[in-house]
């Protein structure tokens, strides 16, 4: 289930109808943790993560040995025209839980010329996941403890270690992300800062952060099992941390580490670096408590916003409270005048476009018809033109057959003469 | 004819980029501890704190033993009529529906308990649609919860009345269902997840009562009646198998007692007759256990599953259907976007769920997708 049916933060059980009662025997409802526990476990969880930092600070690395697996990674160019957000998803599991990862990496953040709209594309990509839970909880038919919730419940701000203090773009994207998201800053590659370095490179970011007003995560104090282990990790923000994918052998022990011509780096030694804090904080201690945080605090008041802006109140501007099938029923009406006006016009549009159609056709029908006639009168003027030679030619062979007939008569009667001459010559020899 | 589509749109429709793929993700193997197992005890210790809320009905006549039944299961006098110091056993003249609430509290787990009782029930002489105030309670308590869900400015956490169990109590006769438990069953069968049980089942000897639970099975199946657990949201075969057990046994044949005996040295919660003693809590004797290990022990927080998830959803579907803006018989799809709300008239509804981007109103207005 990723989105947990978790009755969320919020005021306790007492209220004035219910009477406290005690029970004279096991009822045995002290399961109820852990049959919800066990239906979630099911259901597996979601857990959604940003990394923003510039390219090559260490975001793939650190998540790979956060989460003590190879995610596959490539390297990403410092020529991306515009930031461009990057979201992997992964199947985890340990022992019984399943745990559905999604990793969000900023591409290019920090590499333009022009950084102005740098954080732009964040803010977007975040908003973008909430719209479409928001989508999903507005639409009629919808499946909300099927739905794979894409909305980050933490990100993890990378700072470059320049020991100096934030620089603008940090300051102006967290400034522009507080209200959306957990922010949880980290120092990365705190392997190249000393000791006394990092201690007031810590004091100069938290105090920049508190004079422009940024709010970052505080990890959750009000339950006694974790307020005395998170009030000290919230004064040891930000965490510096290394990250490592490669073991080199301390002891008879293969560890995570930076090997240096100087020394190792160990990774999950407390004294090298706060990585081991991270990942308590992040993912033992508090993973639960920013994903709720998420929903009942970023997400409402997206909500909240994002509905207001489109004009859904819930009261009337003479502070009565609207009763929904009144806001519906005006909305309604205004609607279906509209409606019907447009509808008008369309129709009107219609009649026009159909006439001039008409009439364009008609144009060409014409058209059509004057040179059938034309062609028309043409073939029957060859006709007549052809019938008048054959009639011509007729008489012309009539004639001379004619004159044929009468030669040949006139040889045939010559020829007799002479035959009848010659013949007469010689029965007179 | 022709096919109208015409879109209206005086905006551009911005496609929302797609959330990550969430299909068949690439399985990972750690390689070492992370701490992800952690995670259920964070949620145990949060839902601990916030406290669990729990409102279960019972429906039956005068004299079954309801109020007996529901302060057995709870240990405590949780039911109305243990609570209000002047009760007199009055038959009323119409169904009313009336809920008490209390606060109870196992290994630091609080429990907010309402118990809804519906004096009246199946009382009168004529009994026809004595079921309709439960029916309407049913569907207001959904429809308060609807009301705080489309807020605005939402609570952080919505009071929850809604039912999440109405226990029906069967008379043990030894015969059939009766026509009003038929209709009842069926009507809100329909809309809660109903536990049918018999009741003072010490009237019914072992071969009797078999016989009762067979016949009551094969008419609320002859009926379509569907009871809790329902087959069709068995969400895995660990679960189907676990269901069908139940499914087999019921309706449980209860007895219900607040007064205890002592058996074989042994303090036993159980009802003395001149025969003999009736354990509540002994399997050998009535089924009481099994109904509380149903609903208390291992399926009351699916009960409230159920209940959020298909009945709630079923009912506001319904609802939201009912204020669809049709105009002329054509079906007005209206989605919300990324920006703007917009709208296209088609000339026959469509088939499918599709969302459908159309043109946009001066105001905003109504933020439904149609089916």
């Amino acid at each position: 289930n990723c989105q947990s049916s978790i009755p969320s933060h919020g005021k306790s059980l007492q209220d004035k109808n219910a009477r406290p009662l005690s029970l004279s025997g096991h009822v045995g409802f002290d399961s109820l943790p852990h049959q919800l526990v066990n239906k979630s476990t099911c259901q597996g969880f979601c857990f959604n993560i940003l990394c923003i930092g510039e390219t090559g600070i260490g975001k793939s690395t650190l998540m790979d040995t956060l989460f003590n697996t190879n995610f596959e990674n490539f390297e990403s160019s410092h020529f991306e025209p515009k930031v461009k957000l990057r979201a992997q998803t992964y199947d985890l599991q340990e022992s019984n839980v399943r745990l559905k990862l999604t990793i969000v990496n900023t591409v290019g953040f920090g590499d333009q010329m022009n950084k102005q709209e740098s954080y732009q594309h964040v803010v977007d990509y975040i908003d973008t996941q909430f719209e479409s839970y928001l989508q999903e909880e507005l639409k009629i038919k919808r499946s909300l403890h099927n739905y794979h919730d894409s909305r980050i419940h933490a990100c993890l701000y990378f700072i470059a270690p320049s020991g100096h203090s934030l620089k603008s773009l940090d300051l102006v994207t967290m400034k522009k992300l507080d209200s959306k998201v957990n922010i949880i800053p980290v120092i990365a590659k705190a392997d190249t800062i000393s000791k006394s370095e990092l201690h007031k490179f810590k004091i100069k970011i938290m105090s920049e952060l508190v004079s422009n007003g940024v709010q970052i995560y505080q990890f959750p104090t009000d339950d006694e099992t974790v307020s005395k282990i998170n009030t000290a990790m919230n004064g040891i923000l930000p965490f510096a941390v290394v990250g490592s994918s490669e073991e080199v052998k301390i002891g008879n022990k293969m560890v995570k580490a930076r090997q240096y011509p100087w020394g190792v780096v160990q990774v999950e030694n407390e004294n090298h670096c706060d990585f081991v804090k991270l990942r308590e904080m992040l993912i033992c201690v508090n993973m639960e408590d920013l994903r709720e945080q998420t929903h009942t605090r970023h997400y409402e008041l997206y909500r909240r916003c994002k509905l207001e802006e489109m004009g859904f109140t819930d009261t009337n501007p003479e502070s009565k409270p609207v009763s929904l099938q009144e806001t519906y029923e005006a909305k309604r009406h205004e609607f279906l005048g509209d409606l019907q006006r447009r509808e008008e016009e369309m129709r009107q549009m219609f009649v026009q476009r159909v006439k001039e159609k008409e009439t364009e056709l008609k144009e060409a029908e014409r058209e059509l018809q004057g040179k059938f006639e034309q062609l028309k009168r043409l073939h029957s003027e060859e006709k007549s033109k052809l019938d008048e030679k054959r009639r011509s030619l007729e008489d012309e062979i009539n004639t001379f057959s004619k004159k044929k007939a009468a030669a040949e008569l006139l040889q045939g009667q010559s020829f007799n003469t002479n035959a009848n001459l010659k013949k007469d010559k010689d029965r007179k020899k | 004819s022709l096919s109208l589509s015409l879109s209206l749109s005086l905006s551009l429709s911005l496609s929302l980029p797609l959330p990550p793929p969430s299909l068949s993700p690439p399985r990972h193997d750690l390689f070492g501890y992370v701490g992800i197992e952690a995670v259920l005890d964070q949620m145990r210790r949060k839902t601990m704190k916030a406290g669990f809320e729990f409102n279960i009905m019972v429906v039956g006549q005068s004299g079954l033993g309801k109020s007996t039944l529901v302060n057995t299961l709870f240990k405590s006098k949780v039911s109305r009529k243990s609570c209000s110091p002047n009760y007199e056993e009055k038959i009323s003249k119409t169904v009313k529906l009336q809920s008490v609430s209390h606060v109870i509290e196992e290994k630091g787990v609080k429990m907010k308990l309402t118990v809804i009782d519906t004096p009246g029930f199946g009382d009168q002489i004529n009994n026809e649609n004595c079921w309709e105030p439960i029916v309407s309670y049913v569907n207001e308590q959904y429809e308060r919860y609807l009301k705080e869900e489309l807020y605005v400015n939402r609570k952080p956490r919505i009071p929850d009345t809604r039912v999440h169990c109405c226990v029906y109590f069967l008379p043990a006769t030894g015969h059939w269902l009766r026509p009003i438990d038929v209709e009842f069953m069926k009507r809100l069968g329909k809309i809660v997840s109903i536990v049918p049980i018999i009741a003072k089942a010490d009237t019914l000897t072992m071969e009797e009562r078999q016989e009762f639970k067979q016949r009551i099975r094969q008419d609320l199946n002859a009926n379509g009646i569907r009871v809790y657990p329902q087959t069709e949201y068995d969400e895995d075969p660990e679960d189907r198998i676990l269901n069908d057990k139940i499914r087999e046994n019921i309706p449980f044949a209860v007895v219900g007692t607040d007064k205890e005996h002592q058996v074989n040295g042994n303090k036993v919660l159980g009802r003395k007759t001149k025969w003999g003693i009736i354990e509540v809590e002994n399997v050998a004797h009535c089924e009481f256990t099994n109904l509380r290990d149903l609903l208390i022990r291992s399926h009351l927080q699916d009960l409230k599953d159920v209940t959020h998830n298909i009945h709630y959803e079923t009912f506001r579907v319904r609802r939201l259907n009912e204020s669809n803006l049709t105009v002329h018989g054509l079906a007005l799809i209206i989605v919300y976007t990324h920006t703007t709300l917009e709208f296209r008239i088609l000339e026959s509804p469509p088939e499918s769920d599709l969302q459908y981007t159309v043109a946009n109103t001066a105001t905003a207005s109504c933020f439904y997708s149609i089916l």
